[in-house]
């Protein structure tokens, strides 16, 4: 009876805690629901002003308006040839500074010397002051550096400004690493790149895919450092989308910018679905050290 | 910091290597941030003292600047803005990321689709979701409107035209875009605790809320610290997100100090106005952030 | 005949080896939407006719605030693009930082002078010498109304701001929202913009909003301006805040609302949900502005460049101002030709009484910069005088607190 008794607390528990999961899955879907059946309007549907209902004719003009028509400027190509530009960009930037960021919090958990608290709050500190700022003074050493390949100057830039980031969250993970796993090694006679790579890297899973996921969307979504320092046909995914969805005086194509917005946003969903698994796969590691 | 102070008798070549190699991996990292971010800075702060209008003119006018921010209303109207959102933001989005994390965590069918849905608001480009928020939030054009629409007259839902709750709705979207990756990094956290600290407390008799609650929240301190961060700096630089959901209005009732300082130093060519703008929200950050980051770093220390 | 082949020859040979001298121009414009990029596009193919290479470099977003940023970057690093898009006052902030080229050789040997209005000609002249090319010339004072809407209610569009709370009443008792409005600040000035020009006329407007004189702001005349704007404010729906103003055009358009203050651009929105002018709309003069005009014009600042070259610059500017890319440009837009006597024969009714009216009132003085539309002001008051307007829509100050506010922004530089 009592086991009955428990195995019902259970299961009502278990019936809760799906039922707020999929209310707040609801409440994330929302904008995303009023996105897609925009898209799928004619833009004379949204002008008559039902902006949430569904679709009365289901077109996918939209869509192929925003992949390969729509206007960017003087271009009418649509989205499709500024992929390559932000692919280009954002998997270097995101490998370098994912792995510099894994050696950085290596250093600053493990490796702790004179002054290297006082670094790690000062790189912090530095998170606080707004990009805007920024631009000018980087744009001068841009021009000192003659670096002039658009690919060039946003990976850099992108890697000197996602490193606090990366570096926080690999600190923060291995500080709760316990430290007798590396004195162990080291007695046994390995060295520190030996540490890093055999012992601590694979145990990183889950704090790799949070970098990745934190940097992916960061850099794939950036949008002021890339029309600034990028120019003319180097220009990344959201200076497009940004041109085609933002007019001031010219007529809005509500239907185009949305399909255009969710496009844009494709690679990072797939980033998200690939690297979730791996959250999962980091728990099996993390068992396996204990 | 052993192994710089073991000195001659344990010398090798390879314990020179283990005092060496940290630093010299590390340096990239910290010239660049010494650039990047406090070279910058300077000039920043050295702009803040001069009279540059549409570009940077470097000859020192005194405090001028900070004499005309401090006499401008409509700073303060966005500090005490920066305020109440990022206070708001910051907390609901900790709770609401730890919570589904935590509710994730219990072995739940279809975990990747969830945690997918959580997250994918971070992929999005705020310039056109801003939109779609407009819309649902807009008493004319959404909830209000399909409330009113299926026979519930009686709703009332126009935060973003009011002035006095404008500012509420901007918390709300940004803790929409913002909260599944705190999820994100809770669970990852979450992932990382050892079971069999878990398995000995289950032993014991220790009911489920009490291990979350005593045991394992309390190790995901550095998480939390990570998170804070990361949130903290979204409220200090929040930007897209009020431009494209209420462009700073109704009037400036949503208008915070990245928007001033951008108008300012960008659009209205007043640059030498922005750069002390920027100075003072820095200077507020770190205000805020220090005591917190400093304690914390202790704490390990001594822990 | 021989001696003059042989000079065409020459001259062919020279236009051929055109490429030696050619450059590349590199144009920074933030028209990025639909007409806007076709008509962009025409330049292009005209540039490139003339043996030049396009450089596209199209940044949307803010009414150009995106693009002064990156302009300012690619100043600040040495390296500016050949030409970019700024209007108004912000012409000369740009020509005092002393990096724009002048336009003397192009514009003596085209005669911009006669080509151009004066009022126009000063707002492209730095100490006299040509800076800039303006390129369309937009008005602002417009009322777009349904005429659908006026006759259920059975009344006649206002005229004046006296008559108009009559109108409006009557509008509002037919079940219909008077006035359609996007609450952002913006559409704020210029709703405002075109009553104190409709209560005050062009020489209060000159004095007040131009040379921001504080007599003139400290008037009745702009007490009464902001009772007027508080009086249309009752008459908005309590959505606008924040609304596009193209969302604010539907409803017009669907007849949800009668009218709307905006400049031409709005004829884009009518035209793509296919109305037609005179009879679908009707485009008017805001009320009290029928002899006045206030024009919106988008201009090309031009740099000087690393190697000194003008001959794409002036190239460039040229192209501009020619009658077929005025032409081509112009009615994709929805603005008029700058250039003083274009035929007008093949635009739109809107746009005939527009050109019309633009030179009627070049004549009467009744041709004024719009201050909404960064026109009028140095960019720092025209900031501040935005604050003002957009905090006394939004909140219950009285009009005397938003006249010394005013008083307090002008005098901002």
């Amino acid at each position: 009876m009592a086991d009955y008794q428990q195995s019902l607390q259970a299961k009502l528990i278990r019936f809760g805690i799906y039922a707020v999961l999929v209310l707040m899955a609801l409440w994330y879907l929302a904008p995303l629901y009023v996105m897609l059946s925009t898209s799928f309007k004619t833009l004379d549907e949204i002008r008559a002003g039902n902006l949430l209902s569904l679709p009365g004719t289901f077109s996918l003009d939209a869509w192929s308006a925003a992949w390969s028509t729509a206007c960017t400027g003087v271009e009418c190509g649509g989205m499709k040839s500024y992929f390559a530009n932000s692919l280009k960009m954002m998997i270097p930037a995101v490998l370098i500074s994912t792995l510099v960021g894994a050696f950085n919090g290596y250093i600053l958990s493990m490796w702790r010397f004179k002054g290297s608290d006082m670094f790690f709050m000062a790189l912090l500190i530095g998170t606080f002051l707004p990009f805007q700022v920024v631009i000018l003074p980087m744009a001068q050493v841009l021009g000192w550096l003659q670096l002039e390949n658009s690919t060039g100057r946003l990976v850099l830039v992108h890697v000197i400004y996602g490193l606090q980031f990366t570096t926080l969250f690999f600190r923060n993970y291995y500080v709760t690493v316990p430290g007798e796993l590396v004195k162990a090694a080291r007695i046994d006679g390995a060295g520190f790149f030996r540490i890093f790579f055999k012992i601590l890297l694979p145990i990183s899973v889950p704090t790799i895919m949070v970098c990745l996921i934190w940097q992916t969307t960061q850099i794939w979504n950036d949008y002021l450092f890339g029309v600034v320092f990028s120019s003319g046909e180097g220009q990344p995914m959201t200076v497009a989308l940004n041109n085609l969805v933002n007019t001031s005086t010219g007529v809005k194509q509500y239907n185009v910018d949305m399909a255009a917005a969710i496009i844009a946003a494709l690679p990072t969903l797939l980033v998200y679905m690939v690297g979730g698994k791996y959250f999962v796969r980091g728990l099996t590691a993390g068992a396996v050290k204990g | 910091m052993t192994a710089s102070r073991q000195g001659a008798p344990g010398f090798s070549l390879s314990r020179l290597a283990d005092v060496i190699l940290p630093k010299l991996v590390l340096a990239p990292t910290v010239l660049a941030c010494l650039v990047g971010f406090y070279v910058f800075i300077g000039w920043t702060a050295w702009l803040s003292f001069t009279e540059s209008r549409l570009l940077p003119r470097y000859e020192w006018a005194g405090f001028v600047q900070y004499v005309e921010l401090f006499g401008n209303e409509r700073w303060w109207g966005a500090m005490q803005n920066l305020g109440i959102f990022g206070g708001l933001f910051i907390l609901v989005s900790l709770a609401l990321g730890l919570l589904m994390a935590v509710l994730l965590d219990q072995k739940i069918r279809f975990e990747g689709a969830i945690r997918t849905l959580y997250l994918y608001p971070m992929a999005l480009s705020f310039i056109v979701t801003g939109t779609a928020w407009k819309w649902i939030l807009n008493p004319g054009l959404g909830l209000e409107k399909m409330a009113h629409d299926w026979g519930f007259t009686g709703v009332t839902f126009d935060w973003i035209i009011n002035p006095d709750f404008a500012i509420y709705t901007v918390v709300i979207a940004g803790v929409w875009q913002s909260s599944g990756f705190v999820m994100a990094l809770f669970l990852a956290g979450l992932r990382g605790v050892d079971d069999s600290i878990i398995k000995a407390a289950q032993m014991d008799g220790a009911s489920l809320p009490t291990i979350y609650t005593r045991i394992i929240i309390p190790s995901l301190r550095p998480v939390f610290l990570s998170a804070f961060m990361i949130l903290a700096h979204i409220a200090v630089k929040s930007f897209d997100l009020v431009m494209a959901l209420t462009g700073g209005g109704p009037g400036f009732a949503t208008d915070l100090p990245s928007i001033f300082m951008y108008q300012h130093g960008f659009t209205r060519g007043q640059l030498g106005l922005g750069a002390a703008s920027a100075m003072m929200m820095l200077f507020t950050a770190c205000a805020v952030v220090m005591p917190l980051l400093y304690s914390e770093l202790r704490r390990e220390r001594r822990g | 005949m021989q001696p003059r082949r042989l000079t065409l020859a020459l001259a062919a040979a020279c236009v051929l080896s055109l490429p030696a001298s050619a450059g590349t121009v590199e144009v920074l414009h933030w028209w990025t939407s639909g007409g806007e990029a076709k008509s962009a596009a025409e330049l292009k193919k005209m540039i490139e006719a003339k043996g030049h290479t396009w450089k596209d470099f199209a940044v949307a977003g803010g009414g150009g605030d995106n693009a002064m940023t990156v302009l300012k970057t690619r100043v600040v690093s040495g390296n500016p693009p050949v030409a970019a898009q700024v209007k108004g006052p912000a012409i000369q902030e740009w020509a005092a930082e002393g990096v724009l080229a002048n336009l003397d050789g192009v514009s003596a040997t085209e005669k911009w002078d006669t080509l151009l209005p004066p009022v126009v000609a000063n707002v492209m002249k730095y100490k006299g010498h040509y800076v800039a090319v303006p390129v369309n010339v937009h008005r602002v004072n417009w009322m777009w109304a349904n005429p659908e809407v006026f006759k259920k209610a059975g009344v006649q569009p206002p005229k004046t701001w006296d008559e108009f709370p009559a109108v409006a009443e009557k509008l509002q008792k037919a079940g219909f929202i008077p006035v359609a409005h996007g609450g952002q600040p913006w559409q704020d000035n210029t709703v405002f913009e075109s009553i104190a020009l409709g209560v005050g006329g062009a020489d209060y407007y000159n004095k007040a909003f131009v040379k921001l004189d504080p007599a003139a702001i400290n008037s009745a005349t702009t007490i009464k301006a902001f009772d007027t704007l508080r009086m249309v404010r009752k008459y908005m729906d309590k959505d606008m805040p924040g609304r596009d103003w193209n969302l604010a055009t539907s409803m017009v358009i669907n007849g949800k609302a009668a009218m709307q203050f905006m400049g031409d651009w709005a004829k884009g929105e009518f035209a793509a949900a296919g109305k037609k002018p005179g009879t679908d709309y009707l485009c008017l003069a805001a009320p009290g502005t029928a002899n006045a005009f206030t024009f919106n014009i988008d201009s090309f600042i031009v740099f000087a460049q690393k190697n000194k070259d003008l001959k794409a610059t002036s190239d460039f500017a040229s192209t501009v101002l020619s009658t077929p890319f005025q032409e081509v440009f112009n009615q994709n837009k929805g603005s008029v030709p700058v250039r003083l006597g274009h035929d007008m024969s093949k635009f739109d009714d809107c746009a005939k009484k527009s050109a019309a009216d633009f030179v009627a009132s070049n004549k009467s003085g009744g041709l004024v910069p719009s201050f909404a539309h960064q026109m009028a002001q140095p960019s720092a008051a025209q900031g501040a005088i935005q604050d003002v307007v957009s905090s006394f829509m939004n909140s219950n100050m009285s009009s005397k607190d938003a006249v010394a506010k005013l008083l307090a922004a002008a005098k901002k530089r």
